[in-house]
């Protein structure tokens, strides 16, 4: 395998010609997907679902193999949380035993063994799906059996540039929660340098099974994170995620969730704190395809320097789908006239008897409050600080794992001690 | 020693003090009355530093030092206080967390030592307590959910922690029931001493029964009109502002 020089969709197709015959799966589906990308090429802002958010760097970016040598994450590890839970690392979009300690009550496989491609995502609708379809070489297959409550579990993607050979991974990964079980999955995704981080993951809750999904987006300033979760969730089963998103030069998170069965919930909150020029999407839609289930969701935004953010958010409601309950809240806070944000709410109701709501806010610090804690005494860039804080805190009490809230609390305080400085 | 003269101040181009003149000499309580509209908030404002509000002419002094060029936190630092007539909410602040902050910030302004986490909740439990306040405020979020009359007790557990040397009160008696009143009324004597001023601004003689202060003024139309002492609130309240304002105008 040579280390050529690889730029644009057309790199990512020549780098799949290169590696076809390693990697893992049925042939017939990566070919498909490459089919497909050869004809549409990076998913652009004609395009709906991307109107908001440009791929051009993405696509200009040059990746190479990842080639990561033993020695090079200690930096990277040295920053994860020091929680006493089992975790699956990867570098470089690589399972590494080594770093990991594959948890009891859960069953793991790696998707290098597997090459199973899984039921839920879509490569023919999401583009930069058919690009993880194509070059997935490794993932996370996660099992818990019926009644098993798993705990916490952390699944980590670590990712490091060597002398400026900027690199792309796909991963590959799948949650199954067989009726009953229970998960904490707490995602964190670090890096330094330039590189593409493109997951997509499947995550299958079974009826009466709950998935807690904690996500913190760290990635590298100079990274592309672009990750796309497909989320099922069956009679009294419940979804229950947040999405921290902090660094990446672009992000993109878009969760798919289908309420399958009667009973379901789904929680997508989550939050956004940018600066610089950084831009950051959070896309989700939900599907109500059965009665009486609930979605709720809670997105804050952050957004600093000439920072932007992207929020789309839709529910859908199907025609059988009556009483359900439907909650959807976007709030900014625009910490300079340069900042930006662009929300997109859209609800497609096709039942008649349903609750659905949907709210935006953008706006500055209030004055009032900001006034208040000066009088008090607080210099005026601690008191905006206890502010910002504040609307994160109220974004951050929707994670209601302990210790899981509290790494997000930290990588917060890290963020802010870093944008201080 | 507070001491102000001639001042004006404008909001949004409007004029809203018209030449204020007033001495509060240190270890001195002055209560403050006037019509609705007639400046009082406006003026607690621009003492402490609020945006929005121009000082077109005048000085305010405290203990010598220009209070007008200092920033609002420089102000509090210096030993200024006011106790809001609408008292702000800061939903995900933790009431005890702010204190702990505005007091410590304070202190390191004075370049005093700063109080850790435990001699801090000792200090706000025992000013809790005193102030018959539920233990449970200090850790809701600041003003989030409190009633009219809990906010305004709450401005008097901020005040009675950070021991201020100049308090403006501004209406703080507005919305309290009897016994409150009564409580809040001894916050204020307690700190009451020869190194402790305050400006109590209020519409009620009741309260001033409470705290008997050392002189009364009437400000109308942004002016103060009338000084005297305590029995001035007694006129007041007798025969209301529109014969005094008439025959100041
Ligand atoms: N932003 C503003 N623009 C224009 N006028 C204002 C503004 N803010 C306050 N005012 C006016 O300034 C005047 C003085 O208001 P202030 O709040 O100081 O009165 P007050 O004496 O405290 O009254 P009250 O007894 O009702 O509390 C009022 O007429 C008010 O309407
Ligand atoms: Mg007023």
């Amino acid at each position: 395998m040579t280390a050529a020089m690889q730029t644009g969709v057309s790199a990512f197709l020549a780098r799949f010609e290169g590696l076809r015959a390693q990697l893992p799966g049925d042939p017939a589906v990566r070919a498909a997907a490459a089919e497909l990308l050869r004809d549409a090429g990076l998913p652009g802002r004609r395009e709906e679902a991307w109107k908001y958010t440009n791929l051009r760097q993405l696509a200009e970016a040059t990746f190479h193999e990842p080639l990561t040598r033993l020695d090079d994450c200690d930096a990277l590890l040295a920053r994860l949380p020091r929680l006493d839970a089992p975790r699956l690392v990867f570098v470089d979009g690589r399972f590494r035993a080594d770093l990991s300690e594959v948890p009891d009550g859960v069953s793991f496989e790696q998707f290098a063994h597997t090459g199973d491609f899984g039921t839920l995502a879509r490569p023919e609708r999401e583009r930069m799906v058919a690009l993880n379809t194509m070059l997935a070489e490794d993932g996370a297959s996660i099992a818990v059996a019926e009644d098993v409550d798993a705990g916490l579990l952390q699944l980590i993607s670590l990712a490091s540039e060597i002398a400026g050979r900027t690199i792309a991974f796909h991963p590959r990964h799948a949650v199954r929660l067989a009726r009953g079980a229970r998960l904490t999955l707490l995602e964190i995704s670090l890096g330094t340098g330039v590189y593409l981080h493109n997951p997509v993951s499947e995550l299958h809750v079974a009826e009466d099974a709950t998935l807690v999904h904690v996500r913190l987006q760290d990635e590298s300033r100079g990274a592309f994170h672009v990750s796309t979760a497909y989320a099922e969730v069956a009679a009294g089963g419940t979804y229950d995620s947040f999405m921290l998103s902090l660094g990446a030069r672009l992000a993109r998170s878009e969760l798919h969730a289908r309420l399958a069965g009667a009973g379901a919930a789904v929680h997508m909150n989550g939050a956004q704190l940018l600066s610089g020029n950084q831009v950051a999407d959070i896309t989700t839609v939900v599907r109500h395809d059965a009665p009486g289930c609930a979605s709720r969701q809670t997105v804050k935004n952050v957004l600093a320097g000439r920072s932007r953010g992207v929020f789309q958010g839709r529910i859908e409601v199907a025609r059988g789908a009556q009483k359900t309950d439907g909650y959807q809240m976007n709030q900014a806070l625009l910490l300079s006239p340069e900042a930006e944000i662009d929300c997109k709410p859209e609800l497609e109701i096709f039942a008649d008897d349903v609750k659905c709501s949907h709210g935006a806010t953008v706006g500055e610090l209030d004055a009032d409050q900001l006034f208040y804690l000066r009088s008090r005494g607080v210099p005026e860039a601690e008191a905006r600080a206890m502010l910002v804080r504040a609307f994160l805190a109220e974004a951050l009490d929707a994670v209601a794992h302990v210790a899981a809230r509290e790494v997000l609390e930290r990588a917060v305080s890290a963020w802010w001690e870093r944008e201080a400085a | 020693m507070l001491e102000i003269s001639g001042l004006t101040a404008t909001i949004d181009g409007k004029q809203i003090l018209n030449g204020i003149d007033l001495i509060v000499p240190t270890g001195e309580v002055h209560a403050i009355m006037g019509p609705n509209g007639s400046g009082k908030s406006t003026l607690s404002y621009v003492l402490s530093g609020r945006e929005g509000y121009e000082v077109t002419g005048g000085t305010a002094q405290f203990d010598g030092k220009d209070l007008l060029a200092m920033t609002p936190e420089q102000r509090a630092a210096t030993g200024l206080f006011l106790a809001f007539q609408y008292p702000v909410e800061l939903p995900g602040v933790n009431n005890a967390n702010f204190l702990r902050v505005a007091l410590n910030a304070q202190r390191r302004a004075r370049g005093e030592s700063e109080l850790d986490a435990i001699q801090f909740l000792k200090l706000a439990r025992a000013e809790t307590k005193r102030l018959s306040m539920p233990d449970d405020m200090l850790k809701r979020n600041v003003n989030v959910g409190f009633s009219g009359g809990e906010k305004k007790r709450n401005e008097v557990l901020q005040m009675a922690i950070l021991r201020p040397r100049l308090a403006i009160l501004d209406e703080t008696d507005s919305g309290l029931d009897i016994d409150a009143l009564k409580i809040v009324a001894d916050g204020v004597n307690a700190l009451r001493g020869p190194a402790f001023s305050a400006l109590v601004i209020t519409h009620y003689q009741r309260l001033l029964d409470h705290i008997v202060p050392d002189r009364v003024h009437v400000l109308a139309g942004g002016r103060i009109i009338r000084s005297g002492g305590p029995e001035l609130a007694q006129e007041l309240e007798a025969n209301g502002y529109a014969g005094m304002v008439a025959e100041a105008a």
